[in-house]
């Protein structure tokens, strides 16, 4: 049988629509897991960011971020914590905390840095305007800068968003729950409709979420930013 | 739980021989998807540049192959043509073209205006041109976008571990590792392969600056 | 004082020679069909005839969107003509293969266009490496250039272009365009990007550097003070692309074609013209007493000596010979006397 017959049979078969390795269950599990993650990385990430860009210092910190965010495979990164988990916390952290931890390490850089660059990239003519005005730093920083950095944040944020869920989907290795279970078991068990259903919802809620997060920016940036400030 | 110490480094030294080895195999799968992935970027951004209609369409595309996680993409290869190199190369190559083509067209479309009127009014032909003023002005996002899909090869290598024990490289081990809950080797794989990427980071920033020279004196200029 | 590299690099310098150039009812039309409007479209040229002898500047001028730009790239085919001839020492450049034809063209433009992954070195060497010369003669080249336009060779061959300040960078496109000893160059506001202090400097240094070479020069500005002080002969554009005048300087501002020319050139065209002669030239009076009077070099403008005259507020001032001795005395009356004279130049050239 070819893949798409066994996938789509997989798909509309009812048992996989109940209890709690189901398809809701799991997706809940993905998306709980992944909005968590991400938001604990926003509330780090995007205060520092914002400052270090508004006031210049520390900016090392946001380069060797960057690049060491490059330089280490998620793959890794959530194997190297399942030796540290265990020992913490043997009953929880085996199937919880590798993942989660790498999750929100991993969402961190894409969103420190973008906030940085957007807040830097603003021109320095119309900072020393606003403070020229007599406007306040912190008046300045959100009255100004963030407003004109939006677009940049947001993309960070989205990079971040999708780095999550990929994450996680990886995680199933590891013995995370969610999405990427159902191509862990798939690929265990040689059934082929359980392991292509976990790959095409896997590819649905990437590339949902990328657009939802696309469209979120388009709403969010000021009109009269329809192009790029800078250059 | 377990009384056993965090690193058995005799079993590490009983190893070496197929560590290296696997280190050899991830440089090897790294080093092919690079120039594979490099050589296909290359003519598609020179398509790009010229077709200009053609380049959303190739944006499009690459974006939501980079947005599926890289896992899914691999297990399918398993299952649709086994547990070989051509599948592990295949998602690599995609994901390194998917990096390189925007970053070559940023490239070319960086070449200042001016440069291209001056050249043209001095008179270069289009092939002197191109050769002489566009690639090497286009160098440095080139480069930089070379450095960044072999570091970021270098971390997909880890997961194609997952398409059976001949393949992965150090990723082996922190698969094999995490199945028998023998963290020596996770600590093998996991730091070996964060090692060899800050590695290669390291080295391809020092290319940069040994092929864009006038690129260093811009910063010092400032 | 110039140094001995710069003398000696003067004494060298081959030239070969220069062209005339000459354009023959040129036009250069946007759109296509009949409704294809010439006058009024940005860039556009209508029927521009004029002839430039070898060795001479002539300044295109005129107001933004006039062609001025348009008929300069003309030259080097840049833009190709939709109809006209434009005749390089009387041969049509359409007939001529267009690299060759470039690289026998200097070409300097407002942004320079340096290359930037090139050495200074390099980069004035580019055409001459482009027509195949030896490694030596080009580093030989770019260097006897570069003393020329007032850089240090050992200073500043090897530096890159994003080290030099805007002024620098201008003498190194000027440099470049010298290179491989065209008959012809073409400049398209070459000086407009520096300050205004940089740029009276770069004009006097290239009006020096003509005197030695006495290539031909065709020189785009928008600035009126500009083309009178560099151009031999001016052509005036209005827009549209259409000619509104031709001629010396000297011409121009004292006769205006039109109302449109006279407004171009400006209401104190008649000061500018005093810009255009010396005390050197004025007849003199007997001096009588002489104290306390301003003197005036023989090179001192006219424009110059009346401004000072004005503010001396005294019966006239002393002209001086080349020796430094007292010729006679020059008033305000002498110099307005100038003025009736017929422009200089007016004689007609071929």
């Amino acid at each position: 049988m070819d893949p798409i017959t066994v996938t789509a049979q997989w798909l509309a078969d009812p048992a996989q629509w109940e209890g709690p390795n189901g398809i809701p269950a799991r997706l809940l599990e993905h998306l709980y897991i992944s909005g968590v993650s991400l938001g604990i990385a926003v509330l780090v990430a995007l205060p520092l960011g914002l400052w270090i860009g508004h006031t210049g210092r520390l900016s090392w910190l946001v380069l060797s971020s960057a690049n060491a965010w490059r330089a280490l495979p998620s793959f890794a990164v959530i194997g190297l914590l399942v030796p540290f988990t265990t020992r913490i916390d043997p009953s929880l952290g085996f199937t919880l905390y590798p993942t989660v931890v790498a999750m929100i390490v991993l969402a961190g850089p894409p969103i420190l840095v973008n906030s940085y660059e957007g807040i830097a990239g603003v021109e320095r003519d119309l900072v020393d305007a606003a403070r020229g005005m007599g406007m306040r730093e912190r008046q300045i920083l959100f009255g100004l800068e963030v407003p004109l950095a939006l677009p940049v944040i947001a993309t960070g944020i989205r990079l971040a968003a999708v780095q999550v869920i990929a994450t996680a989907t990886l995680g199933a290795v590891f013995g995370f729950g969610g999405l990427g279970r159902f191509i862990v078991l798939g690929d265990a068990n040689q059934d082929n409709g359980e392991l292509f259903g976990g790959v095409f919802l896997v590819a649905a809620l990437a590339l949902i979420t990328y657009g939802l997060f696309v469209l979120l920016e388009r709403l969010l940036v000021s009109p009269g930013l329809s192009g790029r400030t800078a250059s | 739980m377990s009384t056993e110490p965090l690193v058995r480094w005799d079993w590490l030294a009983a190893h070496l021989g197929p560590i290296a080895g696997r280190v050899e195999q991830h440089l090897y799968l790294t080093v092919i998807a690079v120039v594979v992935g490099f050589a296909i970027s290359f003519l598609l951004a020179a398509v790009s540049v010229r077709r200009r209609r053609l380049y959303p369409f190739v944006v499009v595309l690459s974006t939501a192959v980079y947005t599926i996680p890289s896992f899914a993409i691999f297990v399918v290869l398993i299952v649709v043509s086994g547990p070989s190199v051509f599948s592990a190369e295949v998602p690599l190559v995609m994901y390194t073209i998917v990096l390189f083509v925007p970053n070559i067209v940023a490239g070319f479309d960086a070449v200042p205006w001016d440069v291209i009127d001056a050249a043209d009014g001095m008179g270069f032909t289009s092939g002197q041109r191109w050769w002489q003023v566009e690639l090497p002005l286009a160098l440095p996002l080139v480069v930089a976008s070379i450095r960044l899909a072999t570091v970021s090869t270098i971390g997909l290598v880890t997961v194609t571990a997952v398409l059976g024990d001949s393949l992965g490289g150090l990723g082996y081990y922190i698969l094999d590792g995490y199945h028998r809950t023998f963290t020596t080797e996770i600590l093998v794989g996991g730091l070996l392969s964060i090692a060899l990427a800050v590695l290669a980071d390291l080295a391809l920033v020092l290319l940069q600056r040994v092929l864009t020279p006038w690129v260093i004196a811009r910063e010092v200029a400032r | 004082m110039e140094s001995e590299a710069v003398a000696s690099a003067r004494a060298r310098l081959g030239n070969s020679g220069a062209a005339s150039l000459e354009f023959r009812g040129v036009s250069k039309r946007y759109g296509s069909g009949p409704d294809a409007a010439v006058a009024g479209t940005p860039g556009a040229v209508n029927d521009l005839s004029f002839a430039v002898p070898a060795g001479a500047i002539c300044v295109l001028v005129g107001p933004s969107g006039c062609g001025k730009t348009t008929s300069l790239k003309m030259v080097n085919r840049l833009i190709e003509p939709t109809s006209g001839q434009i005749l390089l020492d009387g041969v049509d450049v359409q007939t001529v293969e267009v690299t060759a034809l470039r690289r026998r063209i200097g070409y300097v433009i407002q942004q320079v266009g340096l290359f930037p992954h090139l050495t200074v070195g390099r980069n004035v060497a580019v055409v001459p490496a482009l027509v195949g010369w030896s490694k030596e003669r080009q580093r030989a080249r770019a260097d006897e250039l570069l003393s020329l336009v007032g850089l240090d060779p050992s200073r500043y061959r090897g530096r890159y272009p994003a080290q030099l300040s805007g002024g620098e960078r201008q003498r190194v496109g000027v440099a470049r365009a010298l290179a491989a000893d065209p008959p012809l160059m073409l400049m398209d506001e070459p000086f407009a990007a520096v300050d205004p202090i940089a740029r009276a400097g770069l004009q006097d240094e290239f009006l020096r550097l003509q005197k030695e070479l006495a290539k031909t020069i065709v020189f785009v500005t928008h600035d009126v003070d500009e083309a009178i002080k560099m151009g031999d002969l001016i052509a005036v554009l209005a827009d549209g692309g259409r000619l509104a005048q031709f001629g010396a300087p000297d011409e121009i501002l004292a006769h205006p074609a039109s109302d449109f020319v006279a407004r171009f050139v400006g209401v104190d065209r008649g000061l500018k013209r005093l810009s255009l002669r010396t005390v050197a030239d004025l007849k003199v009076e007997p001096a009588g007493s002489s104290d306390g009077l301003p003197t005036f070099v023989p090179a001192t403008k006219l424009r110059d000596a009346l401004s000072i005259l004005l503010v001396a507020d005294t019966r006239g001032g002393i002209a001086l010979d080349e020796a430094g001795k007292p010729r006679g005395l020059v008033t305000v009356d002498e110099i307005a006397s100038a003025l009736a004279d017929e422009p200089a130049g007016t004689e007609t050239r071929k």
